[in-house]
């Protein structure tokens, strides 16, 4: 019988995106009390958005995330064109798949060699990974700098892309740029499939139910789908909010979700439960030990999720820049009314939805925005209670079962500068 | 005198890299710059602080700190002063921390959008307005861009490598590559 009494009081945890903090209170062997509170402070988009022009906001949001601008910009300017009734060119489509495919590599990349990695092989940094094991820290970056190149390519940068617009690009990729990156993408596929390799012989596990939300579709693609969940929901994009229940979290700085009710969990482990069959047909083949692994309700499953993802994007990636052939397109007139548009796509860290509602003159009159990070808080914080006094039973010390926390939260990849910057609530004072 | 252009691995530049609000997205170009740097940075750099790539994390003793993010609650403005306090130099990096923009639209809200918000503010509490770093301590440098421009960035840390004596007076290459 295990009688421990303790606090924990994590103040800005390491190795994740943005700022939150842990509290954890156990008396007598029993979880009182367990807090995730996201401390990232708000910049108010919602609010800072409104008598913005249609053309212009989709720059202004993807200020909300450095790492997933690329995502911000893609949703943003999915709700513009849906409100103002534009259908974008085939071309237009492929490039935008093309600069989330690109997303996906580096950010996948950045939280699993850089923050993941380092907890497998028992150490604190990337640094000491590198006195460890060289080679493997020499393909981290290659393979990040792989998917920031692609994004450069298509973009013009990787975060804040320029040349992505509502009607489509500014600027079409140089065709010498994309046969540099094809040979890249081909020489660090290798690479993707050792990460794999890697996470696969990891022994993480902490095992649970969840209701997993995402986008399906035929080919695995992160811009358009149905949105499904593991408990049999299939609704249109635009329905999503319909489904969603706003909670109140009143110490963190963003509010959670509820879908139908219940918690759930978006990311690339619900992507994969719900639509693995569906991947590129090149990562199927390489890696079908891997695919095979899910669904699976173990949360660590999210990693090597994330680096099948970064394996489908590749190829995708290579499908994409060797069959088509950009042509400049004439620049196409949008013309602003009064009205309302929904987008909703696959950001790496789960499903981001944005309503924009429009007046006449183009500008915003009205948005709403859902983000992955704060669907997943009151999962996350589920998980934290009922892992603790398993952690217990396993006799660790206090010290231990802070890192492994730690361990259970950067496996949700969460990103706090996301979550804590879209929500309108009002407090109730005292 | 000519310094050794190669740093021997021990005497190294005190770094922190620190992040307050904002979309971290220079921090991010920081990591990205990693992939072709950090092998060259391993024998130049010390992380003292940089928790977006490690667990253990101190505010002492560093020589260039740089600063990504305005500084739009009391508890970040605190921590600014700690930092300036114990870093020889400080660099702004970014818009947000040099001019506070775009994490400053609340400065600029209308009455009406002001009073919205006004329970979040009091709630945690945040500052009065959102300010850039210049307008708490004294910046030594700044290197602009939303995010960073990735050249300006390696300038300033090779001008330091350079200043703290880690490289020589003619290693010119940025960000101390060879």
């Amino acid at each position: 019988m295990h009688q421990h009494s303790f606090d924990i009081n994590i103040e800005n945890l390491s190795k994740i995106e943005g700022h939150a903090d842990l509290y954890i209170k156990v008396r007598k062997g029993e979880v009182l009390d367990a807090k995730l509170k996201i401390v990232e402070n708000k910049r108010f988009y919602t609010q800072a958005i409104r008598g913005k022009m249609f053309n212009s906001v989709p720059q202004l949001v993807s200020r909300i995330c450095g790492t997933c601008s690329v995502a911000h910009l893609s949703c943003c300017t999915e709700a513009v064109e849906n409100a103002l009734d534009f259908k974008p060119s085939d071309q237009t489509r492929a490039l935008r798949h093309l600069n989330m495919y690109g997303l996906m590599i580096r950010d996948h990349a950045l939280h699993l060699y850089i923050f993941v990695l380092p907890d497998i092989f028992g150490v604190q940094s990337v640094m000491e990974l590198a006195d460890k094991d060289e080679d493997l820290v020499r393909q981290a970056f290659i393979v990040k700098g792989a998917g920031n190149r692609l994004c450069k390519l298509v973009g013009g940068r990787a975060i804040h892309p320029i040349f992505s617009g509502v009607g489509g690009f500014l600027k079409l990729p140089e065709k010498n740029g994309i046969k540099k990156s094809i040979e890249e993408l081909y020489s660090v596929r290798a690479f993707a499939t050792e990460l794999i390799d890697i996470l696969l012989e990891s022994d993480f596990n902490f095992t649970r139910k969840s209701n997993y939300v995402g986008i399906a579709n035929e080919n695995y693609n992160f811009m358009r789908g149905e949105i499904m969940s593991s408990e049999g929901t299939c609704i249109p994009e635009r329905h999503y909010w319909d489904h969603l229940n706003r909670v109140v979290i009143p110490y963190s700085q963003a509010t959670g979700f509820r879908f139908e009710g219940k918690e759930y969990t978006v990311g690339a482990l619900a992507r994969m439960n719900l639509n693995r069959h569906n991947m590129h047909p090149d990562t199927l083949h390489d890696v079908p030990e891997a695919v095979a692994k899910f669904p699976s309700d173990n949360i660590y499953s999210n990693n090597l999720a994330q680096a099948v993802e970064m394996l489908h994007s590749i190829d995708n990636a290579i499908e994409i820049m060797e069959t088509w052939d950009f042509k400049q397109e004439p620049r196409p007139v949008i013309k602003p009314k009064a009205s309302e548009g929904v987008g909703v796509i696959e950001a790496p860290r789960g499903t981001l939805y944005y309503l924009l509602s429009f007046m006449e003159d183009g500008r915003i009159r009205y948005g709403n925005l859902v983000i992955p990070t704060a669907q997943n808080q009151i999962q996350m914080e589920k998980d934290i209670k009922a892992f603790v006094p398993e952690l217990l039973s396993r006799d660790m010390e206090r010290h231990d079962i802070e890192h492994e926390i730690e361990k259970l939260i950067r496996a949700y990849d969460p990103c706090m500068s996301c979550a804590s910057h879209f929500l309108k609530v009002r407090w109730e004072d005292g | 005198m000519v310094l050794e252009a190669k740093g021997d691995g021990k005497k190294k530049l005190k770094v922190g890299v620190f992040s307050f609000t904002g979309d971290e997205g220079c921090v991010i170009v920081f990591t990205e710059l990693l992939n072709e740097y950090f092998f060259r940075w391993r024998d130049l750099v010390e992380f003292k602080y940089a928790r977006v790539i490690q667990q253990k994390n101190v505010v002492k003793d560093i020589d260039v700190a740089f600063v990504e993010g305005a500084i739009s609650g009391f508890k970040e403005e605190k921590m600014l002063r700690k930092i300036r306090r114990n870093s020889k130099r400080v660099v702004a990096i970014g818009s947000c921390a040099i001019d506070g923009s775009p994490s400053n639209h609340r400065n600029f809200f209308d009455e009406q959008t002001t009073r919205e918000i006004m329970p979040i503010l009091r709630k945690f509490p945040y500052r009065k307005k959102v300010s850039p770093l210049h307008e708490i301590i004294r910046v030594d440098e700044t290197v602009p861009g939303c995010p960073i421009v990735e050249e300006s960035f390696l300038n300033i840390l090779n001008k330091y490598l350079i200043e703290f004596g880690i490289v020589g007076r003619d290693s010119n290459e940025k960000g101390g590559k060879q």
